[in-house]
């Protein structure tokens, strides 16, 4: 994935989907500290979360202030849509 | 401290303005069981919880309940983007209107403006998580 460029629509929409696994397990796991499964679970999926943010930023446009650091001319953040706006959510 | 992220927790991609929607959606905004009382409940409650567990999951849920809140926000934006005057008049949607434009301000769909009165904090462990609980039974 890192050679070619990913779809931005496909991309956004895993970014979404790892990020709900990743939001959800985290709730789990505020109860229940101990559940291996669970911790195992958040590890892949923070993962994929982390290298999905990173190759959007890489790509399209930073998503986070952690992927926004990358050497340019000019700040990104607020290059893209907002959220809310049209075209905010690919 | 908070960091923001830049997109919804659940996209929403509105094509159709509705501003007769957008008058009742809005207490999920600013309403007595809205998100923002459902933020603001459990990140006032947590300093006060004894148990790691319950500080986390409140920690982390009143921060989940701002992106719902964001989410509702997109949708009411969205569902009353470029009214022409007479949508305004005939949807209703001109009260609200005449005092935010088409700015998001958090109020119930009554109109009542959002108020620290929706929730309880009282530093009773018991207390608070029943209050969670009738206000928010399926999560907690």
């Amino acid at each position: 994935m890192s050679d070619n460029k990913p779809c931005r629509a496909e991309l956004f929409e895993w970014i979404n989907v790892v990020s709900f696994a990743v939001d959800d397990v985290k709730l789990y796991l505020d109860t229940h500290p101990h559940d291996c499964d669970a911790l195992e679970y958040f590890e892949e999926f923070k993962k994929q979360r982390v290298q999905a943010l990173k190759e959007y930023a890489k790509y399209y446009s930073p998503l986070t202030l952690d992927t926004a650091c990358t050497p340019a001319e000019r700040w990104a953040w607020i290059d893209s849509p907002w959220p809310w706006q049209e075209g905010g959510c690919q | 401290m908070w960091n923001y992220e830049k997109r919804l927790q659940y996209p929403v991609k509105i094509t159709q303005t509705n501003p007769e929607i957008a008058q009742v959606i809005i207490t999920q905004f600013g309403g007595p069981d809205g998100e923002l009382a459902a933020s603001m409940r459990y990140l006032s409650q947590r300093y006060s919880m004894p148990y790691n567990e319950v500080t986390g999951i409140l920690t982390d849920i009143g921060t989940e309940e701002l992106a719902h809140m964001e989410m509702i926000c997109a949708i009411v934006h969205q569902l009353t983007r470029n009214l022409t005057p007479e949508q305004l008049v005939e949807s209703g949607f001109d009260k609200y209107y005449v005092d935010h434009t088409l700015a998001l301000w958090p109020q119930a769909a009554s109109g009542a403006p959002w108020t620290a009165t929706y929730f309880q904090s009282k530093g009773d462990p018991i207390t608070d998580i029943h209050e969670d609980m009738a206000a928010d039974g399926t999560i907690l």
